[in-house]
Parts: C-alpha cells; structure tokens; sequence
C-alpha cells in the first residue's frame, strides 16, 4: 500500500480510502453537503465528489458530458489496450449510448424476475448450510462466516464455473475494487490471473456448451455478429465483481444494524410482512456502492471548472441521505413507506443485478433472524469495514447465544 | 383514476411490480407496465400511489381515467 499523506479537508483533498472515509463517511458527506456541495480533490489525477442527491442524480442522468468507459477510480486512466468507448473494459457497465442499450438488453432476461426469484429456494438452502456449520458457537461471523459465502455461490453457478473456486473469486473483487491505491504498473499485473482464471474458463465452455450465462454469452449475437471475446470477457468479469461484494456488504450492513438495534430485530422478527421495506431502507442507508464516471470535455458543471478526463465519483449513499429528498434522512426508519433511494443508482446503469441482490439480501437476512431472533455485537473493535467503492463490514462478530 | 408507466423512464428498478402486483407487471427485460387497462380504485389506487411513491426514476404517474 503507498504511504498517502492524510487528508487535511474533504472538501477540497478528498480520498475515498482515507481511513476515516471508510470506518464512517456519513458525517463527512453531511458535512460536504452544507459546504461545498461539489467537493474536488487533486488525488487521482483530479476527482470531484458530488454529495447532493440533485447533483449525484444529474451526472448519473447525462451521458451527454460523462462517460462510463472506467467506473472504478484509480490512479491511472482506462487503459490503451482496453476496449474503447462506447464498449468499454466491461460491458455494459463501460458502455455509453447507443452500444450500451444493447449490450445490457443481452443481459437483463438473465437477471429479470423470472429467471432470479427461481434461484429462492438453492438460496435458502445455502444460506441455511452456512448456518448449520457454526451451530452451536456463542460467536459467529456475520461477515467471513456467513454474508461472504452467498453471493459467490450464486455468481458460480450463473456463470457455471467450478466447485472451490470461491475463495479466488472474493481475491479477484479484492484486487479489482480495493487495489486502486496501486500504482498502474502494478495494477495491470495483479490483474494477470484473472485474465487467465477467466480465459480458461471460456475455453472450457467453448470445447463443453452448458446451460449457464457464459455459454449464453459465447453464443450471443449482435447485429447478427457473435461478441468479440473481449466482449464476452468483460462482461463475465463484470457479473462477478458486481455480484460479489456488493450484496456481501449490503447483507452485512444489514446485519450489523440489527446487531446494535435490538428494538428493529424485534420488529422484524414480529412482522414479517416489514420485510420488503426493511429491505429498501437498509438499501437506502447502507446503500454500498459509489460508481465513477469520467468527464468527456472541459467544462463548467454544477458550478465546477471540471477538466477532460477527471473523475466524477457518484455517491450514491450520500445522495441516500440528503434531507433535500429523504424525510428524517439521517434516521433508519425500519417501516419507511416512500423511499427512491439509489442504491442501485439512476438512469440508463441502473444495477442490473438489483432484483438478485434483493433476493438474495431478504432470504439470507430472513434465514439469519429465524436462526437467531436475538443477536448483538460481540465486539464493535472488531468490525472491520471495506474500503473503496463498496462498503460493507469484512469482519462482523455477532453474539448469538 | 388511471396508472401509467412512462417507458421512457423505467429503467428496471422494479419496485413497483413488486409493491403492488396486482397493478404491475414486468417483461422479460425486468422493465414494469401496467396491467390491464390501467383503471386502479380502492385499494388498487392505494398499491399504485404507494408504488409512485417509491418509483426511483419517477416514471409512474396517476391520473383521471
């Protein structure tokens, strides 16, 4: 990791990996949004942060002005030998209009209502394996025991990789999402095994056709034309970053509210019929993700002198909490009946993963409650949260007995 | 009072079809449309109001039939 010097005011030398960013940003970002409420930062090579639900809400909307060919800030620029705008390293998340709205039609049947809530009961069953395995302990691992497990092994068998390869997917979201502090040089070899893991898993599905998104995906057409392997690669590896610690981190948070609030647990566990908008405002309070995007040209935008090729990080769970939109926006409020909030963002990048997620999130948190109505924090020291543009406790003790 | 569902809007966020089924429906993209003939009273008023309500791209409007 570089030695960065610490930031001295976030409105003007902002860094999302600062360490007081990640154990908890949201008084940062109350407080950016009184002041700025763009707030700039010279660190990789020039970023903005709006902190407004308006101003996340207006970049997310134009894509006349940014571009999505890189969504994870670093400190380097998209790379010479990755696809170019509109593809993009990994469609359709890279793609801009008009190849975006192809790109992403190819993959939104996988990922609409039918197709995932038929995954509900292999979801429940695994989220009721994990728990079966720390039967009988006093403390568990909210996190490394539990929320870590499910999404992967959803991710695997819609992609149809292999048994035990688990471990190596949560290394390559790791290195993908967490390792943007590295220096370019460095980065591009870190990311050397994933190309590899990747390129022998499509030859695998290229000499053995299955029933899965990545033999879906090899003989996917466009304008009557199979996609370009880089296509097909960019896009597989997008589905397991996105699917991955996203929903890790939501289900997490979500966990680790309950743990400190025993009055919501009980709610929860009482009313059953809370559930889907217990599940949308711990979506809008622990809303994980943040996404970037690059300014196309110069130019004077909500009021800032942006320049060509300078970040725009959408803060999405800033933008969740802005009293401007949100009722009582700085209280989780387990009932709340009106909630737009944008975890899963705005416009034409809305997550296309949402509705997995969703499912995934109510059945491992309904699975956990039935499990253990009455939980807490063993140790709050010990929570650990992820930094980058997705947060979500990586270590979560829970007292259950 | 009749729902509509501005298809220039949706994006898939699926909250409506969710919240109110007997009012919403999806397609194989995962976007929402309206049911039927769109004519919602009672409690189906309510479902649709309470999917307006949590619409984030603000593509659900009610309106006379």
């Amino acid at each position: 990791m570089t030695i960065k010097p610490p930031v001295s005011d976030f409105a003007t030398d902002w860094d999302h990996t600062d360490p007081q960013w990640v154990n908890d940003p949201y008084p940062i970002w109350e407080d950016l949004r009184t002041r700025c409420p763009v707030a700039h930062t010279d660190r990789y090579g020039g970023a903005w942060f709006p902190a407004t639900h308006a101003g996340v809400s207006a970049v997310a909307n134009d894509t006349e002005h940014f571009t999505s060919r890189t969504v994870v800030l670093g400190n380097g620029r998209p790379m010479e030998d990755a696809l170019p705008a509109p593809i993009g390293v990994a469609p359709p998340i890279t793609s801009d209009p008009p190849f975006h709205q192809i790109a992403r039609r190819l993959i939104l049947p996988a990922f609409a209502p039918g197709p995932i809530n038929a995954l509900e009961p292999m979801i429940r069953q695994l989220c009721n394996d994990l728990l079966d395995r720390v039967v009988g302990r006093g403390v568990i691992n909210g996190g490394s025991d539990y929320a870590q497990f499910i999404p992967p092994a959803v991710i695997k068998r819609m992609l149809g990789f292999p048994e035990a390869d688990e471990d190596l997917f949560r290394e390559f979201v790791h290195i993908v999402l967490e390792g943007i502090d590295l220096p370019v040089e460095e980065r591009i070899e870190q990311f050397a095994p994933i190309e590899e893991y990747f390129r022998i898993q499509i030859e695998d599905h290229q000499a053995h056709p299955r029933n899965d998104l990545t033999t879906f995906l090899l003989n996917a057409e466009i304008l009557g034309e199979k996609l370009s392997i880089e296509h097909v690669f960019g896009t597989m590896v997008l589905i397991l970053v996105a699917g991955i610690d996203t929903t890790w981190s939501a289900l997490g948070a979500s966990l680790w509210h309950l743990a400190k609030n025993p009055d919501d647990l009980a709610r929860l566990v009482n009313e059953p019929d809370l559930m889907p908008f217990a599940i949308e405002e711990f979506l809008r309070f622990y809303a994980p993700v943040t996404m970037a995007r690059l300014v196309k040209e110069d130019m004077e935008y909500l009021g800032c002198p942006m320049k060509q090729d300078d970040w725009i990080l959408l803060g999405f769970p800033a933008a969740n909490r802005d009293p401007e939109v949100f009722e009582r926006a700085d209280e989780f409020i387990i009932d709340r009946r009106e909630n737009r909030h944008l975890a899963f963002g705005l416009g034409i990048h809305r997550c296309a993963g949402s509705n997995l997620a969703r499912l995934e999130l109510r059945v491992a948190i309904e699975e956990f409650i039935r499990r253990y109505p009455r939980f807490t924090l063993a140790d709050p020291a010990q929570v650990t949260w992820a930094q980058g543009q997705v947060r979500g406790p990586r270590s979560l003790p829970l007292r259950v007995a | 009072m009749k729902v509509f569902i501005d298809a220039q809007r949706c994006q898939g966020h699926g909250r409506c079809f969710s919240l109110a089924p007997s009012v919403f429906g999806f397609d194989d993209l995962g976007n929402g449309h309206v049911l039927g003939d769109g004519v919602v009273e009672g409690e189906s008023l309510a479902l649709a109001r309470l999917a307006e309500a949590n619409c984030p791209e603000h593509a659900i409007s009610i309106g006379e039939s």
